[in-house]
């Protein structure tokens, strides 16, 4: 069993992505991007790649830093934190992991652009409320050199400003995984209103041509490509939401200490320490399942599902735990639009959606554990 | 030795073919329960020849604590090398060859507050299984409080003089010793008069009477001391400044009882029994409750070990065993009431008070009770961890 104790990097990892965006990119930040209603801050990945994190997947040869997916979930739950607005799991995790998978220029000037913070990728996978891609629908046909593309993506994430999308379509004996251009005539992009203003988009598909040499990975075999892309997203989303958890509960016992009622600090209640005490409890086992996927992964990407289906199914109970407590803790305050709390209790609820929600993930557990 | 190999893989090697060819057929049915475990000392009866075999064989490799020093019998292991043990252990289904309070926590307390003289004496017999010991901390009148014991040790020159009762002690019956609190100073504020005081249990004026437990089986005891003279030198410590040592040892209990919950050394997994038993589980609400558990036994098995990484490398768990034995043991009820659930109307026979799923489950109960209860470690978290007031 792997060690599971943060090294030496990847603290400095953490301490280094923490100054930068305590800097960059502070809750204040998101707010001003909400109140504008703007989803991307091109300027902002800039520097986020300049950082090295848009290639944090990237092979060095491709002009990444190849540093892993346990470095990668450690930016991501820097993110979290403050809830950075950026293309940074789309792109740099579930576009690279996915390109990672195929040989050839291709693949690798895509990867080079990547690291380099000159394109984006957004995963065009679901259709339907809940994440399902084996169902997914859109239709795929062949037709003379190349195939035509019919059909209608869902919370599409990053999808409304992304340069790229990675589609997945029915073919004739399988699913198939397509590597396009956003901008292909036919493709129509809606951007959606989410509930943590952030950028998803509906998009349409309406005879889409698409060449040969758009397939990413082998024909009527979208899972190869797929699965371990899909993988990489879900741990550091999960990542993500341990971070977003863990600024959740910081505000919240800093606000048991400070708020005073009766004369003395709420926090010298019973009754509110013990809900502090059985949150922290939980952040802690989560913690370890987090660690434990990134491990994970660096050691064996194609059988590392049970631990990343740990990871987020953890993650996403703790942050639901984590958002509802530090309302609760905060009284009327914690209600309102102008404390930042409401921020995180958002974002809680679309992470736990997105790449897979607590029962799709027990659920592959179940299937791993023979329950 | 076993132990001497360098290398760690090579460790792992020789260790597999030393397991194959020395842990007896009998010894590797995987079971982790407190009935099936050799606890040794004087007076203890081997369920079996194998049993014996199996202990005389670890001792000699050092293993019976794996991770003591080699100078008192331990086989000084490294945490990557305990790892590997324990995984190999496991990997066959191998019986701890002996569990003991003595290992769990006594040791532990001995290697960093006793002198060289108690070390000497006391650690070599736990390795060996010759000297079982009890823990007398609780009191009729000082549980939670356990900083209020009032059993006293009144300071007689060359002795000291117990009076007093201690109660829910377990195996009390069947110790040869007692690592106990006692007070020493009736003055001082209820931390400050505290020792850590040894007794034999065959001195004169020690008795016990068992206490049957709910679960069927009577595993704890009164015990009482009627003008007990015990020598000066079995304070462990500094005296009166016992319970720091008190407090270090129930981090070491704490931990042994979450890694118990765990089903580490203890208990049953809810995928173990389903795969055991050929099944799958059908009904709808009984199963989501069942995969939530084990979710959860999982997140709780890594934190463990992730726990033990941090203390190899320095970190001391300290104050954060509050909340292994806080997750551990309120998930090692949920687990038990599952498995009755699983079980229906099939666990409802009392089949005896050993190794039984009723008698686990409701043993099972008295785990947010012993070694603090789960109120306790909350406040424990709440105040040494997240330093919230009061
Ligand atoms: C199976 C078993 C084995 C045991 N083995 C041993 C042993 O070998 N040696 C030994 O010394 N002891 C042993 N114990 C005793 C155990 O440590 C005590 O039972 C435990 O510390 C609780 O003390 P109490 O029973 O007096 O309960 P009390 O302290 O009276 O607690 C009663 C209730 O009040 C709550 N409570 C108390 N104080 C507070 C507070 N400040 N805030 C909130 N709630 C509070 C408790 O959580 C509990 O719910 C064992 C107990 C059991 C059940």
């Amino acid at each position: 069993m792997a060690n599971l104790i943060e090294t030496e990097e990847e603290r400095m990892l953490a301490g280094a992505a923490r100054r930068f965006l305590d800097d960059l990119a502070p809750v204040s930040h998101l707010r001003q991007m909400r109140d504008r209603m703007q989803t991307h801050d091109p300027d902002l990945w800039y520097q986020m790649s300049a950082m090295g994190w848009a290639g944090v997947l990237v092979p060095e040869q491709a002009g990444g830093d190849d540093m892993g997916f346990s470095a990668a979930m450690v930016i991501a739950h820097e993110l979290g934190k403050t809830l950075v607005i950026s293309p940074f799991l789309s792109t740099s995790v579930i576009a690279a992991t996915a390109l990672r998978q195929v040989s050839g220029s291709q693949a690798t000037e895509a990867l080079a652009s990547i690291a380099s913070g000159g394109i984006t990728y957004a995963l065009a996978i679901d259709e339907g409320a809940k994440f399902a891609p084996e169902a997914s629908q859109l239709r795929a046909r062949r037709d003379g050199n190349g195939y035509v593309l019919d059909g209608q993506k869902t919370f599409v994430v990053d999808g409304s400003f992304a340069d790229r999308l990675l589609v997945l379509a029915r073919t004739d004996n399988g699913q198939t995984l397509f590597d396009l251009d956003a901008e292909r005539p036919g493709i129509r992009r809606d951007r959606m209103k989410t509930i943590d203003s952030r950028d998803a988009a509906t998009i349409r598909f309406d005879g889409v041509r698409a060449d040969f040499d758009n397939v990413l990975g082998h024909f009527d075999d979208a899972m190869t490509v797929l699965a371990p892309a899909i993988r990489a997203g879900q741990a550091a989303l999960a990542a993500e939401m341990s971070g977003l958890a863990a600024a959740a509960f910081g505000m919240t016992v800093g606000y048991l200490k400070e708020r005073r009622q009766f004369g003395v600090a709420i926090g010298s209640f019973q009754a509110l320490q013990h809900r502090a005490a059985i949150l922290w409890s939980e952040l802690e086992l989560t913690a370890s399942a987090i660690l434990n996927a990134g491990r994970m992964l660096d050691q064996d990407l194609d059988n590392a599902q049970l631990a990343v289906s740990l990871a987020k199914a953890r993650a996403t109970a703790t942050a639901k735990l984590a958002v509802a407590e530090a309302v609760q803790m905060h009284g009327g305050i914690g209600m309102t639009d102008a404390f930042d709390i409401g921020f995180y209790m958002k974002r809680a609820r679309v992470s736990a959606e997105w790449l897979g929600d607590y029962s799709y993930h027990a659920e592959q557990i179940a299937q791993l554990r023979g329950i | 030795m076993l132990i001497d190999q360098q290398d760690t893989e090579a460790f792992r090697l020789e260790l597999r073919q030393w397991l194959a060819a020395n842990c007896p057929a009998e010894m590797r049915d995987g079971a982790r329960d407190e009935t099936a475990a050799c606890w040794g000392g004087r007076s203890w009866q081997f369920s079996s020849e194998a049993q014996k075999t199996w202990l005389e064989r670890m001792i000699g490799q050092g293993l019976t604590t794996p991770t003591w020093p080699r100078e008192y019998g331990g086989g000084g292991l490294e945490r990557a090398r305990e790892k590997v043990f324990f995984e190999e252990m496991a990997a066959i289904g191998a019986r701890l060859p002996l569990v003991s309070f003595g290992i769990w926590m006594l040791g532990p307390a001995l290697l960093k507050f006793g002198t060289d003289e108690q070390k000497r004496t006391y650690l070599p017999p736990i390795v060996r299984g010759e000297i079982r010991w009890c823990q007398g901390y609780s009191e009729p009148g000082a549980g939670s409080d356990l900083a209020s014991v009032a059993t006293r040790a009144e300071d007689r020159g060359d002795h000291y003089l117990v009076n007093g009762q201690k109660i829910w002690t377990s195996y009390a019956d069947k110790a040869d010793w007692i690592f106990a609190l006692v007070r020493t100073d009736q003055e001082a504020p209820k931390h400050k008069g505290i020792s850590f005081l040894l007794i034999d249990m065959q001195t004169k004026g020690v008795s016990t009477r068992p206490i049957r437990l709910i679960s069927g089986a009577s595993v704890f005891c009164e015990t009482f001391f009627d003008d007990v003279e015990v020598p000066k030198a079995n304070v462990v410590g500094v005296v009166n400044q016992g319970w720091d040592i008190a407090k270090y040892l129930l981090t070491h209990e704490r931990e042994m009882i979450s890694a118990g919950a765990a089903g580490l050394t203890g208990g049953r997994s809810i995928a173990q029994v389903l795969a055991s038993q050929d099944s799958r589980l059908t009904d709808a609400t009984l199963r989501a409750r069942a995969l939530e558990c084990e979710i959860d036994g999982l997140a709780f098995g890594l934190t463990l070990e992730r726990y033990k990484d941090q203390a190899a490398a320095g970190q001391a768990v300290g104050d954060a065993s509050a909340m292994l034995k806080y997750m551990g043991c309120e998930l090692n009820q949920r687990r038990h009431e599952l498995l009755m659930g699983m079980a229906g109307m099939a666990a409802l026979e009392w089949d005896g008070d050993h190794d039984s799923l009723p008698a686990d489950w409701l043993r099972s109960r008295a785990n947010s009770i012993e070694g603090g209860t789960s109120e306790v470690m909350l406040g424990i978290i709440a105040k040494r961890v997240l330093g919230l007031p009061g």
